[in-house]
């Protein structure tokens, strides 16, 4: 892609509709860590375009001035796969929520991993619907209490981390909704990274599901809950930077630093660029602390380039230029 | 190598219908093809029907199993793969039975005795053996063991399996009727050599087992004459044989090239409409991005996306797959963006009867969606026009920045006929409303004044950034907008955008007469036994003036549809299904009194049925 012809700034990326979603919605945050992040990456205004399926999240392409497309129930994974196919030159972004993606458009979600087109997901979980006022979604917890489940969710969820690992996502980052400048960092470095990029955003929602993620997220607790993973340094968490993780046979532990003889060096270095898949699903999964950042960027091949280079192949090989060479070969036969 | 140069008299013949029957595993599709394409080369009109099962391989010998293949070919106009057949070649007694009822009496019969065993008589449920028992005696049956002489012919070839030995005798079947019928078996040997290149052993026993059943019809006197068909007068040009589904894709190529556009194809395989994504895939050197997507719905969407970021976007499918795709084409008629959606027709509801044909997808084109969503609906209704339908398709969509839904069926879809070939460069002009130029009052919901097309603004144009959705739009700006009056304005405008493609669509004409005591209506691929039948009759003391008026363009109509029937004293829709297109028609026109003749049996019509119809409604 060619360098940005100039340097914009993130109003140039706010459009002219008012921004409707409910009062203290972290959307707001993921909006503006969004229109703070794209001035950062190396791309042109005209060239971002952002394709939305339904939700609250879905709202968001009408909020930035770019092209969009605000389309229809979980199938933006989908249409934002022809739009880069069609066009590999733009810098194409998926807003999603749990609902949209998990449920209804499960099905896109892990082909458009499995696949790996370069193109950036934003997943706002809230572990709810919100636009349809407050049934649990496939990322509810059991015994969680919705407008469709009164006496407790007895449907068992999804963690989208881990069915997108096993769907072979080969970028996969969470992050909390209330911690915008980390978002902006990991919105670059998805929009960096050639193929598809899952960014999970642990998002509240204040009417149907508030402090969903408060455990994790709350800045009191945050130190010690999360463990914020950088490529190449300790996975080390805490108040104190002393709490850290080391691998106790086929399961995570969490050590202190200081005690029973653990040093620094003990600690587990993160690779996020390891192809095998196995301590990035385990990191996952952990609940204590709960691992955000970066947890697995691992580059491959993506779709658009193996299309780019079979059609290459082809065309070199092929006796036909014009559809008419086509037209007029093999068995044709003429009448006077 | 055989020669068609015999000392046998041929009786000249004007056309004839040829029907090749057996297993599903019996190449019966190969030998009909092969016998289709040599008579289209020496210059034959030809017109063909492959009927097979649903299922890949069903129980051999079982009545269900039976796959056939029809090819009429003639020195005169062939419309149709016709109806009573002059010659049946049975491979096993379950062909036989479930074919037997359309052999003319008189006519000739070839059966492998071989097949005949108790096993497979009692499978096809015979009481007792059809070839022993006189119940054949009104035909004249030619009975050959040509499994034994397949295998006899084949007894010094090395290399080859019993399988193989056993596969080859539809070619022994195959030299048989070259030599009847006057072809040279040429074209196949040439067929052979470039399919089984690396494979010396099968190009070698199938030319053997080919020429062993042309010289054995030659010395054989149990065929007691041959017959030859003398080529077709046919318009001077470059021909080829074609398969509809395959003109179905060569149109959207050629579209696309004229276009100057990329063309995308999102699918999902379904029969019978696999055959135009199997085609596409193939043409990487011209651009073609295909996308086998993950469900019909992907299909649509990635096309869709495709679409917004500037190529000719489409997307092809059967009944069950356009069910699914409704949301997505209500979606694309909302953000008025080009793409073109093929539904090769088969048999519904439901799964229904996946490799028959019927016509009965129209009322879920024309309304299948939520809301008020008008879209263009267009029918092919020849396996050759399939190629100027698509074509169409893509002009029309690019043209009016709307959805354009493109019917075919299963019965041209996998039938073949003689194309004239068409240059892209002799087509006509394709416009787009893709918009580069920048001005202050730019809106992505300008339309032009005559088509009210709307702007394509792609995405990597400066400037024109914005944003379209499935919510309703502002007339003027395109934001979401719930204003109640700009939702009917809305309404309205995407209604007469459609309307207005009448501006753009020939007028409606008649074929045989222009007035007259009947009038034939007919849409899509019916035309070939529609317009068989009417001329037949008009041929006939006493029926000299039924006109024949078939629909291509669905909606809009064309503007003179009512002129044109008011010339007529009765007017008969025929369709392959329960009456949906002449409802079509009763929407449209309040005083219509229209008669229906509807089959719904997974079958094209019959000459004769229609030819009966038309007598009886003409008496009454």
């Amino acid at each position: 892609m060619e360098t940005a012809a100039k340097k914009y700034t993130f109003k140039d990326f706010a459009s002219d509709q008012e921004v409707r979603w409910c009062p203290g919605c972290d959307d707001y945050v993921i909006l503006r860590a969004m229109q703070k992040a794209l001035p950062d990456m190396d791309v042109k205004k005209e060239d971002v375009v952002f394709i939305s399926g339904i939700g609250c999240s879905s709202r968001f392409p009408y909020y930035m001035d770019s092209y969009g497309m605000h389309s229809i129930h979980g199938r933006a994974p989908a249409i934002a796969t022809g739009v880069k196919i069609a066009n590999p030159d733009l810098s194409v972004w998926v807003i999603t929520g749990d609902g949209d993606s998990m449920a209804i458009g499960g099905n896109h979600f892990i082909h458009v991993l499995r696949r790996n087109v370069d193109l950036n997901i934003i997943l706002f979980n809230n572990e709810i619907y919100g636009l349809t006022k407050g049934q649990f979604s496939p990322t509810s917890l059991v015994g969680q209490k919705t407008k469709s489940s009164p006496y407790g969710n007895t449907q068992p969820p999804f963690s989208p981390g881990e069915l997108a690992i096993g769907a072979q996502a080969r970028f996969f980052a969470r992050i909390g909704g209330n911690t915008p400048k980390e978002m902006t960092d990991l919105f670059i470095e998805a929009e960096k990274f050639k193929g598809t990029s899952l960014i999970e955003v642990l998002q509240n929602c204040p009417i149907f599901n508030d402090g969903c993620f408060t455990e994790y997220t709350d800045k009191k607790v945050r130190e010690d809950k999360q463990l914020y993973v950088r490529h190449g340094e300790p996975m080390i968490f805490g108040k104190e930077k002393n709490k850290g993780l080391v691998l106790n046979g086929l399961k995570l532990e969490v050590v202190t630093i200081g005690e029973n003889g653990i040093t620094e060096k003990d600690i587990l270095i993160h690779n996020a660029k390891e192809q095998d898949p196995t301590l990035h699903q385990m990191l996952v999964r952990l609940r204590y602390p709960l691992v955000t950042g970066i947890i697995r960027s691992y580059e491959d091949v993506t779709l658009e380039e193996r299309i780019d280079v079979l059609t290459a192949e082809v065309k070199s090989k092929s006796k036909f230029n014009k559809t008419d060479d086509l037209f007029f070969s093999g068995d044709i036969y003429q009448v006077f | 190598m055989a020669t068609t140069q015999s000392n046998t008299q041929h009786e000249v013949l004007e056309a004839v219908i040829i029907r090749f029957v057996g297993d599903s595993g019996d190449g019966m599709q190969l030998t009909g093809t092969q016998f289709s394409d040599t008579s289209a080369m020496f210059g034959n009109d030809i017109a063909t029907f492959p009927n097979y099962p649903a299922e890949i391989r069903a129980p051999q010998g079982s009545l269900y199993g039976v796959s056939g293949f029809q090819v009429h070919i003639g020195s005169v106009e062939i419309s149709t793969p016709g109806d009573e057949v002059d010659l049946l070649v049975a491979m096993n007694p379950a062909g036989l039975k479930t074919n037997l009822h359309a052999v003319k009496p008189g006519h000739t019969i070839i059966v492998d005795t071989d097949a005949f065993t108790k096993k497979n008589l009692e499978k096809a449920q015979y009481d007792s053996n059809p070839l022993e028992d006189n119940s054949l005696e009104n035909y004249r049956v030619i009975e050959v063991s040509m499994t034994s002489l397949t295998k006899e012919t084949l007894k010094d070839v090395q290399g080859l399996d019993n399988k193989s030995i056993t596969r080859s005798k539809n070619m022994f079947a195959l030299g048989m009727v070259y030599w009847m019928y006057d072809r040279s078996p040429d074209y196949t040997i040439d067929f052979f050599n470039k399919k089984f290149k690396s494979k010396p052993e099968i190009i070698e026993a199938n030319t053997k087992v080919l020429n062993a059943g042309f010289y054995f019809a030659e010395t054989l006197e149990l065929i007691p004459n041959a017959y030859s068909i003398s080529p077709a007068k046919m318009p001077a040009g470059t021909y080829r044989i074609i398969m509809g589904n395959t003109a179905t894709a060569w149109g959207f190529l050629a579209a696309a090239e004229k276009a100057g556009l990329e063309l995308f194809l999102g699918s999902y395989p379904i029969t019978p409409a696999s055959d135009i994504l199997h085609e596409l895939v193939k043409h990487k050197h011209f651009g073609v991005k295909a996308l086998q997507a993950e469900d019909e719905i992907a299909g649509i969407t990635s096309a869709i996306g495709a679409s917004f970021a500037g190529d000719l976007a489409i997307t092809t499918t059967s009944g069950p797959g356009l069910a699914l795709k409704g949301e997505a084409l209500g979606l694309a008629m909302m953000i008025e963006l080009p793409l073109v959606v093929v539904n090769v027709q088969r048999g519904g509801p439901s799964t229904g009867l996946p490799t028959k044909t019927e016509q009965s997808d129209l009322l879920q084109s024309m309304y299948g969606r939520n809301g008020e969503s008008p879209v263009i609906v267009i029918a092919a209704s020849t396996p050759a026009n399939c190629f100027n339908f698509a074509y169409q398709a893509a002009k029309m969509t690019l043209e009016h920045m709307t959805p354009v839904v493109l019917l075919t069926d299963g019965y041209i879809a996998n039938g073949s006929a003689p194309w004239k070939i068409q240059s892209a460069k002799d087509m006509s002009e394709i416009k787009n409303n893709i918009v580069s130029e920048y001005h202050e009052n730019w809106h992505p919901y300008d339309r032009d004044k005559e088509t009210l097309a709307r702007n394509w603004a792609i995405p990597g144009t400066p400037q024109f950034e914005h944003r379209v959705g499935g919510l309703e739009k502002d007339r003027i700006s395109g934001n979401v907008s719930y204003v109640p009056e700009n939702h009917e304005y809305m309404t309205k405008i995407r209604a007469e955008k459609i309307k207005r493609v009448q501006n753009y669509i020939p007028d409606l004409t008649t074929e045989f007469e222009e007035e007259g005591d009947l009038l034939v209506v007919g849409w899509g691929g019916t035309y070939g036994s529609l317009h068989t039948a009417v001329k037949k009759l008009n041929e006939e003391e006493g029926f000299s003036n039924i006109g024949l008026a078939h629909f291509n363009y669905i909606n809009p109509l064309p503007k003179n549809t009512e002129d044109v029937f008011s010339k007529f004293k009765k007017i008969v829709v025929c369709e392959l299904n329960n009456g949906q297109f002449a409802k079509i028609l009763k929407i449209n026109f309040n005083n219509l009194n229209l008669l229906e003749y509807n089959k719904v049996q997974g079958l094209p019509f019959g000459n004769g049925e229609l030819a009966e119809k038309f007598k009886q409604l003409l008496v009454k």
